[in-house]
């Protein structure tokens, strides 16, 4: 229970208070007090909680297997520094950093994480965080919907479909449209049509993610991010594998107005899905339009150099229902995580880890390739991932991997049913020559076995 | 230079830090990367700064010393429900096999993880009287939205698309009218009573077709209960408008009453408030939403879905003996609202949490912050005005405007005199219909020795100022910094550290 107080405490504060019981104190009117008795799950000691939850975890064998799973959440080295530093008290158990005069370490922390995000994307400006790369791009987009005044967004088909799934979602609330643009044959976004799309001066923002949902890296051409400019339509870029940002030209290089995405990579761990970090960052004119928390430097009253939240007229606590966003509680640990990870590695780091993902992904897809029956479907230029089709049903295939302990791709049939005879395969600094290897000689029985299990 | 180590010097910023080549070897490739794509692909540079492992951690251990929180001191900040955070929680989130745990993972590689969403998603089910929560969202804030889409996508479902107003009392967070604007309603603020309640009256006069949502919580943010909350309910209901909870206050009710009892149809949890969710400095929460039974199949997607496993051994436990699938086929869905299931490593927090208690512990667990705020407002109380002197649920609001009349000292100047003596702030300026408010939730888990300490020190806090308030208007003295120049701030927003020479080429 994590409480206290002995049965003489409880006796001396009642006197305190004047009353006679604690079921005097907490007395709610007739008509709402509960009447039934709860089902919930039953109270254990502490070394029983320990033995309930290793239960759970025996049951997530799927941790436990090889792992080719990419698409949205990556597998990566974290120096064991990360967690020591990051699990200290004072950052986990500290709320929003209200009183800066007590929390000059997290503010600090949060104008590092601004300043990481700002040199790794070109952006002039970034905010505290948001709650994933999801999240980021329905936000991204609101603030390009609102500075425009237009309520249609051109979104390419090759943005993560979760992504799009979490836009449409916050889009059916503001009665904003979503137009796609279509993939092309080398995985990225065909971009041919965006120069006149944007003519009208109908669209608020034009949206690409890079390295794409395909692993394909995939920047706004030249001619069409400058009639993107030409029109006011915002050019959004989607990163959500961060570590791509270590090799990749900045999505500044390529137009981009709003850079929006995921930083688990950095430092935080798969955790089936979450708590991970939405970033949002962009040029400077922006500024009064980007949601939540803003980290400032200034001075105290000594003329010291001193951190605080600013420009806080943006945000719900004071504007209400004008303000730019409701968010409150945003990512602040996992941001620091990402800090922490980013502090460690260092450019030398970052690049190195970058070049692994780019050199373990080639060596994943040459030998997967050229595996009979498996086949690299697109030939853009990718980070750490690809689409592989198959000859045979990919859900047949997959399964019989799983049977080897192998988990083999994310299937895209569920997203794209014109690619449902295919997977997204990705490798990263972690995946070995031989993990590899069981992979090969696993597709290579199962393409040629005459029936599957 | 070393960065100097006493904690009172500006600590240096970790870009004015490290060496180029200052690399640790966590990772090592000696491969360029023009090897694997072409030169116009990549960047140009990488400006960031390589640091050793023992510079870094010397950088926020230093920075975790400039940091206050609930393992720091006593932490009342108001609304915010700052409990103790137990170890063992962190440990559970932190075992291989959930930390490790890829969301694509096939539902049948994952059945412990979909058993403690399960296992949690029932559990709140029954504590808060709902048919159901989603444990999508990420924070309450993003709860509110998320349920406020489902109401929206209910009335169309039904034809009545002229429900365009959400109700929120003036004590609302600002959360709930700024989720109300994200999904196209217009807010009606309405004013609370002399009792600091929501009258009856009151909203039958702004209640009518086009009522869509009315958002309170009980207890409110004054710590009050709002005994007349079924009439408010019904009256809702009959115009067909929705009831929604903001679960903020949760810590107040648990094992006592519950908000699907008091006719709301839709609510959320702060499981970072309620359920121990270390806050982090400011996240990551996890904000499930509950629905009554008339709004389950419109909860985002996916839902934990279950049956009967036929090859269980029957004497296990119940929830040991069903199979697990994320089910995403839910066509009246308002669609998922962040990119994977939930915020898991904090439903794992939740559950152990839940654990720790079972039914018993956590009616007790709402019992002592009840009695702990109660204790908190009758000391207080002996040296500052309470606007609404009663017996208050799990917080109270005092208010510093008979003193500021007096000596000029005012709720802000209080709260730093706090941070002077070792304790965290209460809340203040919120709600906002109080003036010079100051807000109190001390916790459960705090001892009555701590909260004599806490009264000790603000009763001398406030005699100080009735005789020399230019002492408390000087506060914070012993705290790194002084108080901000937040006007220069804002002015003059200096958001990130450039480079050298940077600023002048842009
Ligand atoms: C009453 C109330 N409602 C809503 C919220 C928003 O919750 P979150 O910060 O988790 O988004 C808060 C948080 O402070 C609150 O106190």
């Amino acid at each position: 229970m994590y409480t206290p107080h002995t049965q003489a405490d409880i006796a001396a504060m009642l006197e305190t208070i004047g009353v006679a019981s604690l079921d005097d104190l907490i007395r709610v009117p007739d008509d709402v007090a509960l009447k039934v008795p709860l089902d919930i799950v039953p109270a254990l000691p502490e070394y029983q909680i320990a033995r309930r939850f290793a239960h759970f975890a025996e049951k997530n064998s799927g941790a436990r297997a090889t792992s080719f799973l990419g698409a949205g959440a990556y597998r990566h080295y974290v120096p064991p520094a990360v967690a020591a530093l990051a699990m200290r008290g004072e950052f986990l158990t500290a709320y929003t950093p209200y009183q800066a005069e007590v929390s000059q370490g997290y503010l600090q922390t949060i104008y590092e994480w601004q300043t990481y995000i700002c040199l790794l994307t070109g952006m002039d400006i970034a905010n505290a965080s948001v709650y994933d790369g999801a999240t980021a791009l329905a936000e991204g987009a609101i603030m390009a919907i609102n500075e425009t005044g237009r309520t249609r967004l051109l979104v390419s088909r090759a943005v993560n479909p979760n992504y799009r799934a979490v836009l449409q979602t916050y889009c059916s609330g503001l009665d904003v449209a979503i137009d796609e643009l279509p993939i092309a044959a080398d995985g990225g976004t065909d971009c041919s049509g965006v120069a006149a799309a944007v003519a009208d001066k109908n669209y608020a923002a034009v949206i690409l993610q890079s390295p794409n949902f395909f692993g394909v890296v995939d920047t706004l051409p030249k001619a069409a991010g400058q009639a993107a400019l030409a029109s006011e339509t915002v050019p959004i870029a989607v990163i959500a594998e961060a570590m791509a940002l270590g090799a990749l030209a900045t999505p500044a290089s390529w137009d981009a107005q709003i850079v929006v995405g995921e930083a688990q990579s950095f430092g935080n761990a798969l955790a089936y899905g979450g708590p991970y970090v939405g970033f949002i960052a962009a040029t400077e004119k922006h500024l009064r339009r980007i949601p939540g928390r803003l980290v400032g430097k200034t001075v105290d009253k000594h003329g010291e150099p001193a951190f605080t939240l600013t420009l806080q007229a943006r945000e719900q606590h004071i504007r209400r229902e004008r303000a730019t966003s409701n968010i409150c509680s945003n990512q602040a640990h996992c941001a620091l995580i990402a800090t922490i990870y980013l502090a460690l590695l260092g450019s030398t780091g970052l690049r190195d880890v970058a070049a692994l993902n780019l050199e373990r992904s080639r060596e994943l897809a040459s030998a997967v390739g050229g595996i009979d029956g498996c086949e690299l479907r697109f030939n853009g230029p990718f980070f750490n991932e690809f689409v592989v089709r198959l000859r045979r049903p990919v859900e047949e295939v997959l399964a019989a991997l799983r049977t080897r302990h192998i988990l083999g791709g994310v299937p895209l049939g569920r997203f794209y049913p014109e690619y449902a005879d295919s997977m997204v395969m990705t490798a990263t600094e972690l995946t070995t020559t031989g993990e590899i290897a069981s992979l090969t000689a696993a597709l290579k029985e199962i393409m040629h076995a005459p029936a599957l299990v | 230079m070393p960065p100097r180590s006493s904690d009172h010097c500006a600590a240096p910023l970790i870009f004015e830090q490290g060496a180029l080549g200052r690399a640790n070897r966590y990772v090592e490739s000696g491969k360029p990367l023009e090897t694997f794509l072409p030169h116009r692909l990549l960047r140009d540079d990488l400006p960031l700064p390589d640091n050793s492992e023992l510079d870094v951690v010397r950088h926020f251990t230093r920075l975790s010393h400039r940091t206050f929180g609930i393992d720091t001191g006593f932490y009342p900040l108001g609304s915010c429900t700052m409990k103790y955070n137990p170890r063992v929680n962190d440990a559970m989130a932190n075992l291989p096999g959930m930390r490790d745990l890829h969301p694509w993972t096939d539902d049948a590689l994952a059945q412990g993880a979909l058993q403690v969403m399960y296992e949690l998603e029932r559990s709140l089910s029954s504590l808060f009287g709902m048919a159901a929560f989603s444990l999508n969202p990420s924070a309450g804030a993003h709860a509110e939205l998320t349920a406020l889409l489902i109401a929206k996508r209910y009335f169309k479902e039904l034809g009545q698309t002229r429900r365009d107003k959400v109700i929120v009392p003036d004590t609302a967070h600002g959360t709930n009218p700024a989720s109300a604007a994200m999904c196209g309603f217009k807010v009606i603020s309405l004013p609370s009573d002399a009792r600091g309640r929501v009258s009856l009256a009151e909203i039958e006069k702004v209640l009518g077709d086009d009522t869509a949502v009315c958002m309170m919580t009980n207890p409110n943010t004054l710590g009050l209960f709002e005994d007349d909350i079924r009439r408010i309910a019904a009256a809702v209901h009959a115009v067909g408008g929705l009831m929604y909870y903001d679960g903020a206050n949760a810590n107040a009710l648990m094992g006592n009453a519950r908000p699907g009892d008091m006719g709301f149809d839709l609510m959320h949890l702060n499981l970072h408030k309620t359920f121990t969710i270390p806050h982090g400095g400011g996240g990551a929460g996890h904000g499930p939403v509950g629905v009554a039974a008339h709004l389950v199949e419109y909860l985002p997607t996916p839902v934990v879905a279950w049956q009967a496993d036929p090859d269980a051994d029957p004497s296990l436990a119940p929830s040991d003996r069903l199979r697990f699938r994320l089910d995403f086929d839910r066509p009246k869905s308002v669609g998922p609202v962040r990119s994977f299931w939930s915020n898991f490593a904090h439903a794992v927090r939740a559950l152990s949490y839940i654990y720790a208690n079972g039914a018993q512990g956590l009616t007790k667990v709402s019992q002592l912050a009840v009695l702990n705020a109660n204790y908190l407002r009758v000391k207080i109380g002996e040296f500052l005005d309470i606007p609404y002197d009663e017996p208050c649920r799990h917080e109270f609001v005092a208010s510093a405007a008979g003193l500021k009349k007096r000596t000029g000292v005012r709720a802000l100047d209080l709260a730093k005199a706090l941070l002077d003596r070792g304790y965290h702030a209460p809340t203040i300026y919120f709600p906002l219909l109080v003036p010079e408010c100051l807000m109190f939730e001390p916790t459960e888990t705090e001892s009555k020795e701590t909260l004599d300490g806490f009264v000790a020190a603000l009763r001398e806090i406030v005699q100080t100022a009735e005789r020399d308030p230019e002492a408390v208007l000087a506060a914070p003295v012993t705290t790194v910094v002084g108080r901000i120049d937040e006007t220069r701030a804002a002015r003059y927003p200096n958001l990130r550290w450039r480079p050298r020479g940077e600023a002048l080429q842009r």
